[in-house]
């Protein structure tokens, strides 16, 4: 890649405490951002993704590794040098000033004008729909437009990046699914490139153009949204987004990214394969309950199991299996012809897996 | 009784506040009341006062004294001993928060329980007598005291630097002694200060001291202003200190009324003193609550 990252981490670590009680919050994390890009860290909580964030921010220094920023070292430089903005999670707007002197913060840091601030303010402001909003105190003010206020604040000075600290996690859904949009939206105007921290699922698969997914201080997989859904290469992945059922299976055959795989006697199903896999190992499969049907049990060689319980969720009815083998498997339908359903509790039934349906994990 | 107390929430209140208020009334605004009648009375011959005979006399003298055909002159002698008081009181103030503000913020930083060990450690001076605490700094700052003899065997001075009985030995003593009382109440808003919104303002681009100047200070400025109340206010009526260290050479507002009801035996005199520093003190509070009484308190 010839392109400058707008942020890369190499070999980042950073230990918290000392001696027998250090926590590894951060383990050799490498990893390319590059610009223009909304880029989304998704973790459980305490997988390290704020820490990450506090990095390239420069409120943590690493204990090893280094972060660059447009291709030059960062680390030496304090946070008010860095052209790196954060929209926090409890958005810390200052108190003591008005809407629009919170916003011109920024600008006001680097002395510019004050005609140019209010005038600066003011257009943020309205970016952000907050446009009238501009002499309010911030008690004033609601959580969503607080949320505004910080975004405003935030991109005000024009950063190269924009860090966002779970923004939207203490907003109700609706107003979530509102501001989900409207972050896209502004990522796409403003052009600057969009680092956020969430561990909400839902809300890194719709906003993200990549999403590095993290878990105890570990980056397991970088991908586009649909990469990661679909082709998950890490047990975690797969199950963290999204609902996953595991196979056991070996592997008969390899040709480049295709696997031949035997998940039970007789049973052979093609499925994706990362590229350094062994023909003849024992591996775990994943196969998303939607991508899977159920068809009456036939006498031929297939995965065959008994319908446990059934649950209607309105646009689809989900199935809850029992493996002729043993172990559980979950098959969900939309219920295209409305209420009527095709299987009841207690039928025997075959899953009929589809050729792509299918990815071969790492572990 | 005991049941009428039980049902009537009014009677409750009543019976809680009612110690405070009797001793407030029995031993504040009593002699209060005796003071103010003191110093409309006309002073006894021999101290004391005409007890029936009364006389606005207290209150002329603080502004005018009478010529020999008995017109009024305007003396400025009591204003300047007033002024003088203030300047002490100022720069006291500021000295304390000079000192105090950054202390402050120091024992914010600190872990928990070295926070607890800080705030101990500022309320430490109370456990003695404030005038065993004078006489201390007095032994410090006599003419070959312990400062004097530290710094001619350091070779800085071979004489005596005349460190005590001066202004400067009276503010050092009073920002000593006042200030706990700038510390404890910045420290108060600065602990429950954000530290969040400190890094907010470091990531938007102000270094340390703008963040300190933007930030940090107008934060905690409801526990600087208390403080600043706190201290300049008994700064005002402060005697021992300008005694005992300013050796009684310069007059100020607690002396001079001492002197009233001692040597001078004019008591209506010095009531009176005693009211005109009570008006300003009030006056001082009333601007401070108008100021801040009407901002909302911040979430």
């Amino acid at each position: 890649m010839s392109e400058t990252a707008a942020i890369e981490a190499r070999g980042v670590s950073k230990l918290f405490g000392s001696g027998t009680e250090t926590v590894r919050a951060l383990d050799d994390v490498s990893v390319a951002i590059q610009e223009n890009e909304f880029f989304t860290l998704l973790g459980p909580s305490g997988c390290g993704k704020t820490t990450l964030l506090r990095l390239i921010a420069g409120f943590e220094q690493p204990s090893g590794g280094e972060i660059l920023l447009a291709g030059e070292l960062i680390g030496h430089l304090p946070p008010f040098k860095r052209p790196v903005n954060t929209v926090f999670q409890s958005y810390a707007l200052f108190p003591h000033m008005s809407v629009a002197e919170n916003v011109g913060f920024g600008l006001e840091m680097l002395g510019r004008p004050k005609d140019e601030i209010r005038a600066t303010a003011a257009e943020m402001l309205s970016l952000v729909k907050m446009g009238d909003l501009g002499n309010r105190q911030i008690s004033q003010l609601s959580g969503g437009q607080q949320q505004r206020v910080a975004l405003a604040r935030a991109l005000a000075n024009h950063p190269k990046v924009l860090l966002l600290d779970e923004p939207l996690s203490a907003l109700d859904l609706k107003l979530r699914k509102e501001m989900q949009i409207e972050l896209k939206r502004l990522q796409l105007e403003t052009g600057i490139t969009f680092i956020f921290v969430t561990h909400d699922q839902e809300e890194a698969l719709t906003m993200s153009d990549r999403i590095a997914v993290m878990s105890q201080g570990q980056i397991l997989q970088v991908g586009t949204p649909t990469e990661i859904y679909e082709h998950p290469t890490r047990r975690f992945v797969a199950d963290f987004i999204g609902e996953t059922n595991f196979l056991d299976a070996e592997i008969v055959a390899l040709n480049g990214g295709t696997a031949q795989l035997r998940i039970g006697p007789g049973i052979d199903v093609q499925a994706s394969a990362p590229d350094d896999m062994a023909t003849g190992s024992r591996v775990t499969a994943a196969v998303r309950p939607e991508r899977v049907s159920l068809q009456p049990a036939g006498d031929g060689p297939g995965l065959t199991g008994q319908i446990e319980n059934v649950v209607y969720f309105g646009t689809d009815t989900t199935f809850h299996l029992t493996l002729e083998g043993g172990g559980p498997f979950v098959v969900r339908v939309q219920n295209r012809e409305g209420a009527r359903r095709s299987f009841d509790k207690g039928d025997r039934v075959a899953v009929r897996l589809p050729a792509d349906a299918l990815q071969v994990l790492r572990d | 009784m005991l049941g009428l107390l039980r049902d009537n929430p009014a009677m409750q209140r009543g019976a809680l506040i009612g110690p405070a208020i009797l001793v407030i009334t029995v031993f504040m605004l009593c002699p209060l009341g005796v003071m103010a009648l003191v110093s409309v009375l006309e002073r006894g011959v021999n101290g004391g006062v005409q007890w029936g005979v009364y006389s606005s006399e207290a209150y002329v003298n603080f502004l005018f004294e009478r010529d020999l055909d008995d017109s009024l002159l305007v003396n400025y002698d009591y204003l300047q001993i007033f002024a003088r008081s203030f300047g002490q009181s100022i720069s006291t103030t500021l000295l304390a928060l000079l000192i105090g503000f950054p202390t402050a913020l120091w024992m914010s930083l600190q872990s928990e329980r070295m926070r607890f060990l800080m705030i101990f450690l500022v309320t430490i001076p109370f456990w003695t007598n404030l005038l065993v605490r004078n006489y201390a700094w007095i032994l410090l700052l006599r003419a070959n005291g312990l400062i004097d003899s530290l710094f001619q065997w350091l070779g800085l001075t071979t004489e005596p630097m005349g460190l005590l009985y001066n202004d400067f030995s009276i503010a050092v003593g009073l920002t000593y002694s006042f200030l706990p009382f700038m510390v404890l109440p910045i420290y108060a808003s600065l602990e429950k200060l954000d530290w969040r919104l400190v890094e907010a303002a470091y990531d938007l681009g102000a270094n340390r001291l703008r963040a300190l100047s933007r930030v940090i200070v107008p934060l905690s400025l409801p526990g600087i202003v208390a403080g600043s109340v706190l201290v300049f206010i008994p700064c005002l009526g402060a005697y021992v200190t300008p005694v005992l260290l300013g050796g009684g050479k310069a007059l100020m507002i607690g002396n001079l009324i001492q002197l009233q009801f001692g040597a001078s035996r004019n008591w209506p005199f010095g009531a009176a003193l005693a009211f005109a520093l009570l008006a300003i003190v009030l006056l001082t509070m009333m601007v401070y609550l108008l100021r801040y009484r009407q901002k909302p308190e911040h979430p």
